[in-house]
């Protein structure tokens, strides 16, 4: 128990202090957004993945639908941020609230099958509809406007714009916490482990399904809404399949068991796209797969799982 | 009505395209139990090799030297990376493994050919038009249409009729018991692997014919291929090949009428289809749940 508050409060503490430390080690601040933004979705995906035992590989789909609902709701109806932010929330939820029929009876390989296919309808959707969402080329044309909070008006650059990510990070973690400490997270922990089980204790497993692929959607949706604000942009590549592998390969390599594990996949997998697109910038999908490769084989419950495995050794 | 025909006769290729995908890639899931994501890589591998030995030994050559490397390749590939998968009942780890490998055979095929898409030459005879009263047809696609037909129906004569094709059947229903009876069954996932990326590979020399090559050519197949198994039913290879033909043909009547439509209408289709038949057309229960 001490132990969980001491690696907590150092978590929290290192990503507050990200400003002060981070260039030392090379980092610069809009990279550090970037992972938080994929270690939201990360998280919220891994609810439903490694803590209900579903496998979703359509998750860039609420992710990408966030990012569409700000970037619209910025283009054509206001300039807050803030409400931009909850917009894109709201409907990467809906989303997945609304498509949560459709895929909570499935299992294994069918769950992964159908989310994709959803997935894959919004990307088509996002890539032909070109007057409305920019096409192809990506829907640009809107900013970040200055946060408005009352006694000052702050302008989100590189630095402010982190700590409003980490605001809402923060949330968002903060929520998925209090869930897996609830009897729902409880009860999607008993599916996870034995869904028949489950069943045959009157639990409505689908019913759970369905809300924990709502959920991770709501949290999909509030990270796109941050990705769209972080790049000022977005395409329909964030509605395509392989982002959606992306944030799985995130969980499984960070660990898709334990809570801070997509944190830690999306610092391995944030920081080697970045550095390595630097110095290898037309062969970094080399490293990216052979990471995958290596992960799979090697850390098949992920980086927390090894740690954790050898603190229970010691 | 002549531009309906037309479009169905191209969807139709399409489809027997995502067919011979499909068979493979059912083949592999069935018997290795391994989500081959990387199986539009081994196309896209299959098409290069032809491509680049089709100078030295001719169409005719490639066309077969081009599959049976991919086979090889296939066959270094299980023997030194998928294989670490098959203690895993979780299909997650093997569907990322393989992902990952696409990655490289996409970023590798993309170093040494270029980026830009190659012309694939075929030889003149099968490059005439063959009927020009109805719409524009070349020899070269009724030819893949009887090349592909012809593989299927070799497909399955050789799992129906060999002794190692028996096994291999026997295996998809039961790999331990058929371990205990004394078949090497290490020896029948490899075999079985190969098969299924030549069955890719000869796709990708077929394909270059028509399309260009590109190093991005696998990408857009292997989704469609997945959609075809899975609206098929996974562990029926008969369900493949009507997946793929069904799914090839529905794309190009809706092209005919909306032509925007085209792409999204697969996904459309497998959603209907798992919503009303949870398993697939011809799908057993059980498979991957």
């Amino acid at each position: 128990m001490s132990r969980r508050i001491y690696v907590n409060g150092a978590v929290w503490l290192l990503l507050l202090t990200a400003a002060l430390w981070l260039p030392l080690i090379g980092g610069y601040m809009a990279l550090a957004s970037r992972v938080l933004v994929y270690a939201l979705a990360a998280m919220g995906l891994n609810l439903l993945l490694g803590f209900t035992g579903c496998m979703s590989f359509g998750e860039a789909a609420y992710f990408g639908l966030g990012g569409y609902g700000t970037g619209l709701f910025l283009t054509h109806l206001t300039h807050s941020t803030v409400l931009a932010v909850i917009a894109g929330t709201i409907v990467g939820g809906l989303a997945a609230f609304l498509f949560g029929p459709l895929v909570m009876r499935r299992r294994g390989i069918y769950f992964a099958m159908i989310t994709v296919a959803i997935g894959q309808i919004f990307y088509f959707i996002a890539e032909r509809w070109n007057s409305f969402t920019g096409g192809e080329d990506g829907l640009a044309g809107f900013s970040r406007q200055p946060l408005h909070l009352g006694f000052a008006i702050v302008p989100l650059d590189a630095v402010a714009f982190y700590y409003f990510v980490l605001f809402f990070f923060a949330i968002g973690a903060g929520v998925i916490a209090l869930l897996l400490h609830s009897p729902l997270g409880h009860t999607f922990i008993a599916i996870r482990e034995n869904r028949r089980r489950a069943q045959f204790l009157g639990i409505h497993v689908e019913r759970y399904v369905w809300a924990s692929f709502a959920i991770a959607g709501v949290i999909a949706g509030l990270a796109g809404a941050l990705n769209a604000l972080q790049n000022n942009f977005i395409s329909p590549i964030n509605l395509y399949w392989v982002e959606s592998g992306n944030l799985v390969i995130m969980a499984v390599l960070g660990g898709m068991r334990s809570f801070w594990g997509p944190l830690v996949g999306a610092i391995i997998f944030v920081g080697i796209q970045d550095y390595v697109s630097s110095y290898f910038p037309n062969n970094w999908e080399t490293f990216i797969g052979g990471l995958f490769i290596v992960a799979v084989i090697f850390f098949p419950n992920g980086i927390l799982g090894i740690v954790r495995r050898r603190m229970k050794a010691a | 009505m002549e531009l309906l025909l037309f479009d169905a006769f191209n969807g139709l290729i399409q489809g027997t395209f995502y067919a011979l995908m499909a068979l493979g890639l059912s083949l592999i899931i069935s018997l290795n139990s391994v989500i081959n994501f990387a199986h539009g890589g081994f196309m896209v591998v299959g098409a290069y090799l032809a491509y680049t030995l089709a100078p030295y030994i001719g169409f005719w050559g490639a066309l077969f030297a081009g599959p049976i490397l991919a086979g090889f390749i296939g066959i270094i590939v299980e023997r030194t990376l998928v294989r670490y998968m098959y203690g895993r009942p979780d299909p997650i780890y093997s569907l990322l493994l393989t992902f990952g490998f696409a990655l490289i055979i996409e970023d590798v095929v993309r170093t040494i050919w270029g980026a830009q898409g190659l012309p694939f030459e075929i030889p003149s005879a099968l490059n005439s038009p063959v009927s020009t009263t109805y719409f524009f047809v070349t020899g070269y696609r009724l030819f893949v249409i009887a090349a592909i037909a012809l593989a299927t129906i070799a497909l399955f004569a050789f799992l129906r009729l060999s002794r190692f094709g028996i096994r291999i059947r026997a295996g998809i229903l039961d790999l331990e018991t058929v371990s205990t009876l004394g078949v090497n069954v290490y020896l029948l996932r490899s075999v079985n692997f190969a098969i299924g990326t030549l069955l890719a590979g000869f796709a990708g020399v077929l394909a270059a014919g028509i399309l260009q090559l590109a190093p991005t050519m696998g990408d857009d197949v292997i989704m469609a291929t997945f959609v075809a198994v899975v609206v098929g039913g996974i562990g029926s290879l008969l369900g493949s090949v009507l997946g793929g033909l069904l799914i090839g043909l529905a794309a190009g009547v809706t092209t005919a009428y909306y032509p925007a439509a085209s792409d999204v209408v697969i996904y459309i289709i497998m959603a209907v289809v798992l919503i009303v038949r949870p398993r697939g057309l011809l799908g057993q229960e059980g498979l991957f749940e």
